[in-house]
């Protein structure tokens, strides 16, 4: 019995890798934000608007003067820090979506100390409002914890909710009970006193609390890969199984990260009363808390990258504010935020998996047995 | 003060602030009995509700606009069905990149229609007969039709899940992809199917809040009900029945919330806002806790990309 | 000259990252016919299979059903071409009846299910060839024993005429293994082709008419039962004569290290898996637990260990009570645990040796130091214990997924006994194993024994038990039936027991 057959056939197989090369993981990136762009562009063509043109503007916006870049910096410094609170959630997969609401409560209780601790003496009001940011923070971050931790309550859900509560509480009180009497009734507190105020550097409108962004990425690093609760945490992140038997405390790691995870992001918001709006205000983050995820997710959680990958999305920030002078609205930055995402998440496929062009010519014969 | 007044306004409000969160719950019902879970129904009703608010204000009619709202939905749901199925993407990062997609593409597209008065909306119509039953018939029966349609839809869904053979594939691949495949069942195209269902649902969801309930558009006016909705799903047991409860439970405290900042009750306006969000984290806690007594759990096979070759 | 050639498969070749699991494979089966694919664990049996029936897609060959060259894409055109298969993991939906499973995904049934007409025919399928089934129960409250019939019912109710079983014997009791025999041969009967993957000689020569043997993804040979015996086909499968088996020294126990009194605890889904168990384990002798899986084995390392909650009674570690004890405190007091899911529990396969191997002692000196972890100290332990155990990898500092299977075991077994523990609790250690693979780990565990270190061995092969052992506990549905010694019960005893009878009863066994 004997068959032969010629076919020639080119057709694309999936194969699946181990571990990604190198050239992929950063030439994947750069290639899904580029496509984000090009999206973008069409969706702003069927608005009406020349896509080249407003890519300019955004461009100019935030890396075209000396102004731009500041402004730029300026937004990086919340952006990594948040970016850095919600890394280390994710290390442990959890999914803090709360960095909102967590800046919202930091930069509340940092207020608090700033309008209404007068007798602190100057030298200690700007570490006691870091401190209470932290903990106002933190302390947001641990109430969707607490369920995760004891009942298995997804975080994802209640640090989400969360954020709207958070937003309302300031409301109340910037509305309220703290509203600056002097103010012509605008719903702003009191100025901070310059005791409370972080300091400018060199002329421009960037603040010192970019130190404590890259002071605090330094640390983070360090937490992760040299300490052992940073291996803990690592573990738990990869196997919670594994995590079990080594005879970790998960409850009590999530507790902790979340924590952590949420002080960060209050600092986040004690940084921008105290370094930028110097008062509380009704809207103290553009969204900042949801930016740091895609940043965060971008950066592969490295704390490093984090820093580099906030200024760029600085820059994308400004721009959304820049091309506000042409008739554009300012989500114009968030439709292309979702974009990099998008492919971002589209280009992890080549992390796991190879192309490979097959070419087989087949001929076939058979005959006998074996 | 009249009580019964104040009873029978509440409930129906309650009914028509709880429809949307309905939609999008079923919908979300629908995908995640496939094994997927979508996190970005508030971007998809974000979506639905001005694409569906555009295209009423340029033809003069809800019931094209509502077939926009409903296409552009399924057309965003689309693409986290695409991440999440064919590429294996991280579910719950899709679906945030898809609420922050939404978020941002609605507001771009919605700039040049804020501020514009509302076109032909969906307006309340009176059932005959029905609608003259003390109490119950003004509640359930002075509603607009994307109200009644619902009605109907929960216990066809119900009927379909359960009872179906179509309905027993869609919870096979839900529950163990890997035995549907084993038996010819197409994985990919169950999945997709009722991913992109979901996203018509929500897109359903926002038009309703732009063409019925609101009505108009406002940047994100969906104000966390697409949130609400996914806890919901978790409530609901990924039941469509219990669905319902939920959904009017939650629109009745948001209605109550709204009436007693109305009447001037002495309680701060945000903390009265505040009660529909804490009132969801507490109904997921309890919920958690139920499933977790009854050992009802999700579908088995839910978050988890599939792919035939893995050993 | 063939005849009646249901299934041809032609030089048929697959390969997957860093291994071809199938290289060149001919095999062919007939109707009538029960055929063993033989070899031992990774040889590639289950690959070819696979292809078979449309999991995988073959990289090169050809294949042929009942004469006519197809192309298998999928598991719908392997169902259409009347190929089924009983996998090893089922393939059951859990929360559904068996009814439900049985018709799932069947064009002809229509757009409501007519429950009568399909409980009917199920009842015929189960009459015709003695597969006992339940149609309205649920599949999740099944023994595995019934839920193996589930599947066999399964693929009869499409018309599978070429039926495929994978290891189809690790679940069941002797006596079931038997039942199955009969219903195979039964089906043979029909015309059917019967083929069944195994690694297990004793049922090979028992029920195959033909035997094909796989070793090392390649296809061996060939033969006729009647024309071979165990020790030919050992060779065959493994390539080599095997070592004799050297006999264990008579064990000198010591002390009693682990005690075990009236252990009660509940499964996850909250039913009583452990009942009253009694346990005693002397440092120096292997308690071997024999069972079919899920009999209570798993809870019983479990509570062991520090994973799960006992509801009543006591654990006591060298007369200290550890009832209840985390497993941090367990880990402190010395006792290794080789668990049944290598890798997803014992191993974080993205991280690297390194930080697998300090695992369990990252707390201490001088892998810690204070806060921090002593990558220098850490890499030293790695690199001694790769030396040692002769493990080999990419490297200490590459994720430890890029190793292979029996790597991966010898790494985890390293760590195990390098933190020198009083009590090792290993469960189903050869799993998925090759030969040699099984022998090492064999030796290492013997090694152990007489350097006095108490050890709970788990298995599902009576043969393994009964080798390793010095005392043999059986366990069914939660209790301990009975703990022998191993000169004084031999596989039949136990087999009964495994299936919940009580020796002094009559059994009535109808051959």
């Amino acid at each position: 019995m004997s068959k032969s057959n010629k076919i020639g056939t080119v057709s694309l197989k999936f194969e699946k890798r181990l571990i990604p090369s190198k050239i992929v993981t950063i030439v994947v990136p750069i290639i899904s934000i580029i496509l984000a762009f090009l999206a973008g562009a069409i969706f702003i063509y069927l608005t009406g608007y020349k896509p080249i043109e407003v890519y300019q503007v955004m461009l100019k916006g935030a890396f075209g003067s000396k102004y731009g870049i500041s402004e730029t910096m300026i937004k990086a410094i919340p952006l990594t820090l948040t970016g850095l609170a919600v890394s280390i959630a994710f290390r442990m997969q959890l999914w803090n979506i709360g960095a909102e609401g967590q800046l919202y409560i930091g930069a509340w209780a940092a207020s608090y100390v700033a309008l209404f601790m007068p007798g602190l003496p100057g030298f200690l009001v700007l570490p006691t409002m870091l401190l209470f940011g932290f903990v106002g923070g933190a302390f947001w971050g641990l109430l969707p914890a607490i369920p995760r931790a004891l009942l298995d309550v997804n975080e994802t859900i209640t640090s989400l909710l969360l954020n709207y509560v958070a937003i309302l509480w300031v409301s109340f009180f910037v509305y309220g009970s703290w509203k600056d009497p002097a103010g012509f009734n605008f719903p702003l507190t009191a100025p901070f006193s310059d005791a409370a105020t972080l300091s400018k550097i060199a002329g421009t409108r960037v603040h010192t609390g970019i130190f404590i962004a890259l002071i605090l990425a330094v640390v983070i690093y360090f937490l992760l890969k040299r300490t052992k609760w940073g291996y803990e945490i690592r573990v738990i992140g990869e196997s919670q199984n594994a995590a079990r038997y080594a005879g970790m405390d998960i409850k009590r790691n999530i507790l902790l990260v979340l924590a952590l995870s949420g002080g960060l992001a209050g600092i986040a918001g004690m940084v921008e009363a105290a370094g930028l709006t110097h008062r509380l205000q009704p809207i103290m983050s553009p969204g900042y808390g949801y930016t740091a995820i895609i940043i965060a997710w971008l950066s592969k959680l490295n704390p490093f990258a984090i820093v580099v990958v906030s200024f760029l999305f600085g820059g994308l920030v400004v721009g959304g504010q820049s091309v506000q002078s042409i008739g554009l609205p300012i989500t114009t930055s968030n439709m292309i935020q979702g974009l990099i995402l998008f492919f971002v998440l589209g280009g992890e496929v080549f992390y796991r998996y190879k192309i490979r062009v097959k070419r087989s010519t087949k001929t076939n014969e058979k005959g006998g047995q074996s | 003060m009249d009580y019964s007044v104040l009873l029978i306004t509440v409930l129906t409000a309650a009914i028509a602030t709880g429809t949307p969160i309905l939609y999008a719950a079923l919908g979300e019902i629908l995908a995640e009995r496939t094994g997927v879970l979508n996190l970005g129904i508030e971007g998809m009703m974000l979506v639905g509700a001005v694409m569906s608010f555009m295209v009423a204000i340029n033809t003069g009619n809800p019931w094209i606009g509502l077939l926009a709202g409903m296409v552009a939905g399924g057309a965003v749901a689309a693409i986290h069905a695409f991440l999440c199925v064919s590429l294996k993407a991280n579910q719950v990062v899709s679906g945030l990149a898809l609420t922050i997609f939404g978020t941002g593409f609605s507001g771009f597209i919605g700039k040049s229609l804020i501020g514009i008065p509302a076109p032909q909306t969906f307006t309340k119509i009176a059932i005959p007969y029905l609608s003259d039953i003390p109490f119950l018939g003004t509640i359930l029966f002075r509603q607009d039709a994307l109200v009644y349609i619902s009605y109907l839809l929960v216990p066809l869904l119900w009927f379909f899940i359960y009872r179906t053979n179509a309905g027993l594939k869609m919870r096979s691949v839900g529950e163990n992809p890997g035995a549907a495949d084993s038996l010819g069942i197409n994985v990919f195209a169950i999945r997709y199917t009722y991913v992109i269902i979901g996203g018509v649902f929500s897109g359903i969801a926002g038009a309703y809040l732009a063409l019925a309930f609101a009505p108009t558009w406002l940047e994100n006016m969906t104000a966390g009900r697409g949130w609400i909705a996914v806890a919901l799903v978790i409530f609901a047991t990924w039941n469509p029945s219990r669905a319902v409860i939920g959904a009017y439970l939650f629109g009745g405290v948001s209605a109550l919330a709204f009436r007693l900042q109305a009447i001037g009750v002495a309680f701060p306006a945000y903390f009265l806002s505040m009660l529909p969000y804490l009132f969801t984290i507490a109904v997921l806690i309890f919920a958690t806790r139920q499933t977790q007594k009854n050992r009802i759990g999700a579908p088995g096979a839910l978050m988890q990309a599939y792919d035939r070759e893995d050993r | 000259m063939p005849q009646n050639l249901l299934v041809e498969m032609n030089s048929i070749t697959k390969k997957f990252p860093g291994v071809i699991a199938n290289d060149n494979v001919n095999f062919q089966a007939r109707a009538g016919e029960i055929h063993a694919l033989l070899g031992e664990n990774g040889a590639g049996k289950s690959t070819l299979m696979s292809i078979l029936t449309g999991l995988y897609s073959q990289d090169d060959g050809e294949i042929s059903i009942k004469g006519h060259s197809v192309k298998i894409a999928s598991p719908k055109e392997a169902i259409e071409l009347g190929i089924g298969m009983v996998h090893q993991h089922f393939r059951l939906v859990h929360p559904f009846t068996v009814a439900e499973n049985i018709i799932l995904g069947k064009k002809s049934v229509g757009l409501f299910i007519d429950k009568e007409k399909v409980e009917q025919e199920i009842e015929d399928i189960s009459k015709k060839f003695a597969l006992k089934v339940e149609p309205k129960a649920k599949v999740w409250q099944l023994s595995v024993g019934e839920q193996q019939r589930v599947e066999i019912v399964k693929m009869l109710y499409r018309g599978a005429e070429i039926l495929i079983l994978d290891e189809p014997t690790a679940v069941l009791t002797p006596q079931e293994v038997k039942e199955l025999f009969r219903t195979l041969r039964q089906m043979a009967q029909e015309g059917k082709a019967v083929i069944i993957i195994t690694h297990k000689l004793n049922e090979v020569m028992e029920v195959a008419d033909r035997i094909t043997v796989l070793r090392g993804g390649k296809s061996i040979s060939t033969v006729n039962k009647v024309d071979t015996d165990k020790k030919e086909l050992t060779k065959m499968m493994v390539g080599r004569e095997l070592m004799p088996q050297t006999d264990k020294k008579p064990a000198t126990t010591g002390e009693v290290v682990l005690e075990l009194n009236n252990v009660t605890c509940l499964s996850d889904k909250g039913y009583p898996a452990l009942k009253d168990i009694q346990l005693q384990i002397r440092g120096g002798e292997i308690i071997g637990i024999a069972g079919v899986a899920g009999n209570g084995q798993k809870e019983l390392a479990e509570v062991i260990t520090g994973l799960r909650e006992v509801t009543g009674g006591s654990i006591k570690i060298e007369n200290k009570d550890y009832t209840n004890a985390t497993p941090r405190e367990i880990i402190e007091a010395k006792v290794a645990y080789i668990p049944e899911d290598r890798v997803g529990m014992g191993l974080v396969p993205n991280l690297c040796c390194t930080e697998n191997v300090i695992l369990k002692n990252y707390r201490h000196k001088p892998v810690c130091n204070t806060l921090f972890i002593d990558n220098k100290h850490a890499k030293e332990q790695a690199g001694k214990l790769v030396k040692d155990f002769n493990v080999k990898s990419a490297g200490i500092d590459k994720p430890v997924k890029l190793m292979s299977g029996g790597n991966l075991q010898k790494l985890l077994f390293a760590r195990e006994m390098s933190s020198e523990p009083k009590l090792i609790v290993a469960v189903y250690p050869v799993r998925g194993l090759d030969v040699s693979a099984i022998e090492a780990v064999h030796e290492i565990l013997l090694a152990q024994r007489e350097s006095g270190t108490a050890i709970l061995f788990i298995s599902e092969d009576l043969d393994e038990i009964f080798k390793m052992s010095d005392k043999i506990a059986v366990m069914h549905a939660g209790a301990i039936m009975d703990i022998k010694a191993v000169e004084e019960t031999n596989v039949e005893e136990v087999g009964m027991l495994m299936a919940g009878s009580k020796l002094d009863q009559e059994v009535n066994s109808n051959e």
